[in-house]
């Protein structure tokens, strides 16, 4: 038997301000996007089903966060992203994206007005750098500072149908009465931290970004609280069930944003890349289901016994018990039912179905 | 980690009873998680020691299964298509993968007592 090798973690891996608690959990540890992450602790189901049924929170600290500040900050945001900035109100987060200047995204990130003038951009953990260096290349003519604070933060999601009860007991915030894409500054645990109503599992949930050096003592209040550690096998199981494209799969440089549903990530206005965002794309994004036999990315589509496409993101269902996977697939066939995807040289029959996999309660 | 003393194990993790059958060890199907799906090789098909025969998926990753010996295969466990998550549950017993007529052993096979320390 072989599979992806458990590999001694090199010592250029880089480690997050919960390294040693993710140990103490018993996680077993594998290199990420130069990070060395949990990948499980209890299990990869028990944990899904953690964060659908009850309550899990995964260390995603390994992920950037800069920092806009300036007079010139919405202006410069508004040009190097699709989304309209200037509907965000201080509190208030957004999905946008970093277009490419020769089309295909950079990245997509969160953004958080924190005050007028002020902004936090959270961005994917292997797109820290080229974030920064694209940004850098775009700051001149605009009166703002921009500071890569990745280091600084900690951060954690804490997701499920229970994470308000289990939380709120412990905040002097109403955490309830905040709502979805509230971003905000609350105690928890009497810790100073800044909570966003947010997530990427397709529940409900808090974003929760504390100073690294007290990320692992909020941890372990977290545990003794009753929500599970889960690793990033089960946030990659939970994100795709919930329809939600990753970098590096769904998107990337070269992959025409547009193939995927999020066309409402893009707003008129004049930015960075208009002109390649605005052509219509040759592929769509569609969701597949198979009886039995998980496809992974890479595997080959096929309809009508022409190859149309590739899967992008695969898996094994733990909520709906069955195999899913997305694809890109040529424009002409994303209305099809019927594909064919290819495992080790055989193809199996899957049938088109509609995104999001899974939609919470 | 459950290691019985009456088989043999291959460094990929597969064990090969003097019957002839073969699955996967305790320690292998921790390390793989969940077992969602496997693909088992045809009854009748002659196999090298080392081949890959079958494969073992879990929710996250395919498992390739090497055949700990040469010979023909003469049956495979038909419960696993629509339980592959006895593979989890009794590596040794239920979730056995296939039966061999061996007429050669992998040369590298070790016996419980080697085969626990290499995979702690």
């Amino acid at each position: 038997m072989t599979q992806t090798p458990d590999s001694p973690p090199e010592p250029t891996l880089r480690r997050t301000p919960l390294h040693a608690a993710h140990l103490r959990a018993g996680a077993r540890m594998v290199p990420f996007g130069g990070w060395d992450m949990p990948v499980q602790y209890a299990g990869l189901k028990a944990e899904h089903d953690a964060v659908r049924n009850s309550a899990g929170m995964f260390d995603v600290s390994h992920m950037g966060e800069f920092r806009a500040t300036g007079p010139g900050a919405l202006a410069f945001l508004q040009g190097v992203t699709t989304n309209d900035v200037s509907k965000l109100r201080p509190g208030r987060a957004h999905y946008n994206w970093l277009p490419g200047e020769a089309g295909g995204l950079i990245d997509d990130i969160y953004i958080y007005m924190v005050a007028p003038d002020e902004y936090l951009l959270v961005v994917n953990a292997g797109n820290i750098d080229k974030d920064w260096a694209h940004l850098q290349k775009h700051l001149a003519g605009h009166d703002l500072t921009l500071s890569n604070e990745s280091d600084q933060w900690a951060l954690l999601a804490v997701q499920g149908p229970k994470t308000l009860e289990l939380l709120q007991p412990f905040s002097d915030t109403d955490l309830a009465a905040k709502k979805k894409n509230a971003y905000f500054a609350a105690k928890l645990f009497g810790f100073d931290v800044m909570l966003a109503r947010t997530g990427y599992t397709g529940e409900d949930g808090f974003e929760v970004f504390v100073g690294a050096s007290q990320a692992e003592t909020l941890w372990d209040k977290l545990l003794e609280a009753g929500i599970a550690p889960a690793g990033l096998g089960a946030r990659d199981t939970l994100r795709l069930e919930a329809g939600f494209p990753l970098y590096g799969h769904e998107f990337s440089d070269t992959i025409h944003p547009l193939s995927s549903s999020y066309g409402w990530v893009v707003k008129d206005k004049e930015h960075l890349g208009r002109a390649h965002i605005t052509a219509a794309p040759q592929q769509k994004l569609i969701g597949l289901k198979l009886e039995r036999v998980p496809v992974r990315e890479g595997y080959p589509v096929y309809a009508d016994g022409v190859q149309v496409g590739t899967v992008t993101s695969g898996s094994s269902s733990p909520t709906l018990g069955h195999p899913i996977a997305m694809a890109l697939v040529d424009a002409a066939h994303a209305e099809s039912e019927s594909f064919e995807v290819e495992v080790r040289g055989k193809r199996h029959p899957a049938t088109r179905m509609a995104l999001p996999f899974y939609r919470g309660a | 980690m459950n290691t019985p003393s009456e088989l043999k194990y291959a460094a990929s993790h597969e064990w090969l009873s003097p019957d002839g059958t073969v699955g996967i060890s305790d320690f292998a199907q921790d390390q793989l998680g969940d077992v969602v799906y496997v693909e088992l090789p045809e009854v009748g098909r002659e196999v090298t020691a080392g081949d890959t025969i079958a494969v073992v998926e879990s929710v996250k990753t395919a498992s390739d299964i090497y055949a700990p010996a040469s010979g023909t295969i003469t049956a495979v466990n038909e419960e696993l298509s629509g339980s592959p998550e006895k593979v989890n549950e009794s590596p040794y017993e239920n979730g056995w993968l296939f039966k061999m007529d061996v007429t050669e052993v992998g040369a590298d096979l070790m016996d419980a007592e080697q085969y626990a320390e290499t995979a702690e």
